[in-house]
């Protein structure tokens, strides 16, 4: 009898659980509407939107390499299968045309699509739910008078039941917190202008910080460095390994320029963003600049006199002065031992060495690799993908080039090298997992990215890589 | 010693592990077809072919190129019978100057060997790092389909057959 009434209840509980889980999940569609007129957006509105939608970085992950701008088709490899990006040009079949301006909130705001299905959170949603509906109204006038385009989404490939979406409602209701931008009365008003940017719609979090096995951002390790296609994005907090500790000023140099003299260049899928940032006001970058800053903080001392050690170290070649070349060869060869050692200290200084040690000026000389945060991050990635493709030229426009030695390298060499160059500029141990991180990089695991360097020339602005193609 | 094979020929050579190929190849085995230009791998004047893939010799160093086939432009053919790329050269006088000549030849050789029939596109993609300042562009892209043309016709095969 107790056991019966006992199964009963758990019956009931189980009902009303899964009831309440589907009122949850379960969101109606939003009517279709006409495509509109691009008349009927005031331009003032439409320009706010362009800026805006390049400061949210949405060409690069809405734009299939090569393809027609914001109309998707781009591969996002997880570790829960394959997603594609969606067309988010006006088209009426394929695209958001017949999306009203309250689908659109819905869909920044919710993670919900028009018809009401939850959408992948490979769409930050949990960021641009932040966004205020003054800003998603400009963004959602942008998106409504670009040129239209056809182009279905490819079918997502997702492990079950993961390629269910009304799973995605379970992982909202565990990891997504609704809600616009609210202001910190703790900070001024440039701290809250950097904030509600960094938090929203330029969701930096979304890369540089560590995401747990349901692909959810791990609040608890806020900016201490996550990835982003088969790169390693570096820690922004106290834990940055940044040989030299990064200041404000540095910040918006290099988030202006995609350079700096103590860090190297912006590489990776940080390089277009860098580029899409140069829609920002000076104010604005200025404002984020300030937010990325408090959150890595004042260094230590200790960190803050290594840095200043660092920077005098290699001032003499950075300035171009006597190159340190002959000496630090002859000092590391002393240091090495065995045959792979040796043959890292060949490549090095027949491959890297003329740019690397050259003296010339950033950005068009290489960086001296004691400031690169490459031989100091966590993960040799970074360094493996520069090295097999360099930085590409930039279409149309000058910008910092590096030789890519794919074709040139083993994994042998590749290895032997990195080990080399961990040891002479690195600071910390060595590497774990060289061998899967460069057996990775090859293969299709990450479709790393690989952009040009954002344009370093004042003269040309800066623009957007995937835009000119 | 290191072993080198260039244009099929094995050398067996006394030099650093770290000297730049471009020197070798230069200075030990006189083969002066690819030049010493900016020496940072951003103009591609000394361009070969590694394993067929198109490399800056003037950045690897001989021990990543020991024990692999070197393919330099004397490998293309000779001044008498000159191999189907350079007959298209010569054919489009695409040089002016002459100095990036060679290792425009050179990556345009290890294109056709992986593509035989590009496209415009795909040419200006595989050839972006190689420089011209003279600006003969035009007329390399004239030669480099000429090229194409030329490998897939019967006489080709009296000239730059050296394996890749």
């Amino acid at each position: 009898m107790v056991l019966s009434r006992l199964i009963g209840l758990v019956v009931l509980l189980v009902v009303l659980v899964s009831g309440s889980f589907g009122v949850f999940a379960w969101h109606s569609a939003i009517p279709a509407i006409d495509p509109p007129q691009a008349s009927s957006f005031e331009p003032e509105l439409v320009r706010r939107g362009a800026a805006l939608a390049s400061i949210g970085n949405c060409n690069t992950c809405h734009t299939r390499d090569n393809g027609p701008s914001f109309a998707g088709g781009l591969r996002i490899p997880t570790q829960f299968g394959s997603i594609f990006t969606t067309n988010i040009t006006p088209d009426a079949e394929t695209g958001i045309g017949r999306w009203s301006e309250a689908a659109f909130a819905r869909a920044m705001h919710e993670g919900i699509d028009r018809e009401g299905r939850h959408l992948y959170p490979a769409f930050p949603y949990d960021h641009f739910t932040h966004i205020t509906g003054e800003d998603i109204r400009a963004l959602y006038a942008y998106f409504m008078t670009r040129q239209p385009v056809r182009a279905e989404t490819p079918p997502n490939d997702l492990r079950f039941p993961l390629n269910l979406r009304f799973m995605i409602a379970g992982w909202k209701l565990l990891f997504f917190r609704q809600g616009v931008f609210q202001p910190d009365s703790q900070h001024d008003a440039a701290w809250n202008r950097g904030a509600y940017f960094v938090e929203g719609l330029s969701h930096c979090s979304s890369c540089h910080t560590p995401r747990n096995w349901l692909g959810a951002e791990q609040r608890d390790q806020r900016y201490s460095g996550g990835e982003a296609e088969g790169w390693t994005a570096y820690a922004l907090n106290a834990s940055s390994p940044s040989p030299v500790p990064w200041d404000q000023d540095a910040l918006l140099h290099y988030l202006r320029y995609g350079w700096h003299a103590a860090h190297g260049i912006a590489r990776g899928p940080l390089a277009p963003v860098i580029g899409n940032l140069g829609a920002l006001s000076d104010d604005d970058l200025s404002a984020i600049a300030t937010y990325i800053a408090d959150i890595a903080g004042p260094p230590s001392p200790e960190r803050a006199q290594r840095g200043r050690a660092i920077l005098n170290r290699t001032t003499a070649t950075a300035a171009g002065a006597a190159s340190t070349n002959g000496d630090s060869i002859a000092s590391t060869t002393t240091m090495t031992t065995t045959g792979d050692e040796s043959d890292g200290a060949a490549i090095f200084a027949a491959s890297c060495a003329p740019c690397h040690e050259s003296g010339r000026a950033m950005p068009y000389g290489g960086i001296d690799l004691a400031r690169s945060t490459g031989p100091n991050g966590p993960t040799a990635r970074n360094l493996i993908n520069v090295v097999l493709w360099g930085l590409p030229p930039s279409n149309g426009q000058r910008s910092p080039i590096m030789p890519g030695f794919m074709d040139v390298m083993s994994d042998d060499q590749l290895r032997a090298l990195l080990i080399y160059v961990r040891q002479r500029f690195g600071d910390g141990p060595a590497w774990t997992n060289i061998d899967r991180d460069i057996r990775d990089a090859r293969s299709d695991k990450f479709d790393v990215g690989i952009y040009p360097a954002p344009s370093s020339d004042p003269a040309f602005g800066v623009v957007s890589e995937r835009e000119v193609r | 010693m290191i072993k080198l094979t260039v244009n099929g020929h094995e050398h067996m050579l006394n030099a650093e592990p770290d000297t730049p190929l471009l020197y070798v190849l230069r200075d030990q085995l006189a083969l002066n077809g690819a030049k010493f230009g900016c020496g940072l791998g951003q103009c591609g004047a000394c361009t070969v072919m590694l394993n067929g893939e198109a490399v800056f010799s003037c950045l690897t160093p001989l021990l990543l190129a020991a024990g692999k086939n070197v393919t330099t432009v004397e490998g293309l053919g000779t001044e008498r019978s000159p191999g189907p790329m350079q007959r298209a050269f010569i054919e489009e006088q695409a040089a002016q100057c002459g100095y990036c000549i060679a290792g425009m030849m050179m990556r345009a050789q290890a294109l056709l060997r992986k593509n035989p029939s590009p496209s415009d596109a795909d040419i200006r993609t595989a050839m972006q790092p190689n420089l011209c300042r003279c600006g003969s562009h035009m007329r390399i892209m004239r030669a480099i389909k000429r090229a194409a043309a030329l490998m897939k016709t019967a006489d080709a095969g009296t000239g730059g057959r050296a394996s890749p």
